[in-house]
């Protein structure tokens, strides 16, 4: 038995669904909701890989280290955002942030 | 052929119970110790794929930076984590709904599918060999001719990253005494120092 193209994306959606649970799974807590945010890029990437080898084209490779850096980016400047917000309310419950309800 | 069908399910198996376990883990500290391992059998499937130089990277950014981040934070915010995971099984039912939802449409997707009849000729850069080019060394040949503008927009978002996470977390604490170089060089035998005349069985007031 050989493993094809729908293996690998069977693999990507099962973990993309997780992440999305986990957002919905851990709601008070940023640090999961960014690790979450994570695996869904993960996710992306694996099928982007996939689709790139199963078809023979390199770009979807090159796509895939695109979202890479998007995502170190993404991570950097989100706990950076959480770093500040703990220091000045002391906590960094989700429910608390509503400082721009108004 | 066998090696690689053991290989792509341990992988597979491996990265999915780690996802799981980065979201139900009580603790943050492991859920980042999951997360580092699904990273790495994720790489193993890149390896699996033949995509040798992004697994690489996927090890070396995620688990080198990302991961070393995310555990940087979480040990220096001094959170109650318990109290965060209050709502955790009052959010299960809706969570696994939509979650359900959501896996159900993408078998959906996965199962109808099929390629357009113009997606092989619609190929912009052919896999080469492996055994004449390394993938590293082709994804090179694309990445720094065809795609020279996306690397540097690449190369412009982490340096945009970089600054706003500097801008963000730097802070200027008052009373907090630091060298100041300028000033030190600056400094005059004038207004350092001060040649008093002291007269005789009298001393300096």
């Amino acid at each position: 038995m050989t493993i094809g193209l729908g293996h690998y994306l069977t693999v990507a959606a099962i973990v993309f669904t997780l992440g999305i649970f986990g957002i919905f799974l851990n709601r008070k807590n940023v640090i999961i909701i960014l690790m979450s945010i994570e695996l869904i890029l993960l996710a992306v990437n694996i099928n982007l890989v996939a689709f790139s080898t199963h078809l023979g084209d390199l770009v979807g490779q090159v796509f895939a280290m695109i979202v890479l850096t998007v995502a170190a980016a993404e991570a950097a400047i989100g706990l950076a955002i959480l770093v500040v917000y703990f220091r000045n309310r002391g906590t960094i419950a989700v429910e608390d942030i509503n400082l721009m309800k108004g | 052929m066998l090696i690689a069908t053991i290989c792509f399910y341990l992988f597979s198996a491996i990265l999915v119970a780690s996802a799981a376990l980065v979201i139900a883990a009580r603790n943050p500290v492991h859920s980042v110790l999951f997360l580092i391992l699904a990273f790495f059998n994720a790489a193993g499937l890149f390896v699996l794929m033949g995509a040798e130089f992004l697994a690489m990277v996927l090890i070396i950014v995620y688990v080198g930076a990302v991961a070393v981040l995310f555990l940087f934070v979480v040990m220096m915010l001094d959170v109650d984590f318990a109290e965060l995971r209050s709502g955790f099984m009052r959010y299960l039912p809706i969570g696994g709904l939509v979650g359900l939802i959501l896996f159900a449409e993408l078998a959906l997707v996965a199962g109808a599918w099929t390629f357009a009849p113009e997606a092989a000729s619609a190929t912009q850069v052919p896999i080469p060999d492996p055994r004449q080019i390394t993938n590293t060394h082709a994804l090179g040949l694309v990445l720094y001719t065809d795609y020279v503008y996306l690397f540097q927009v690449a190369g412009l978002v982490l340096l945009v990253a970089m600054i706003g996470a500097i801008v963000l977390t730097l802070r200027q604490r008052a009373g907090v005494r630091r060298q100041v170089i300028s000033r030190q060089v600056g400094r005059t035998r004038e207004d350092s120092i001060a040649v008093v005349k002291v007269p005789s069985r009298e001393g300096v007031s």
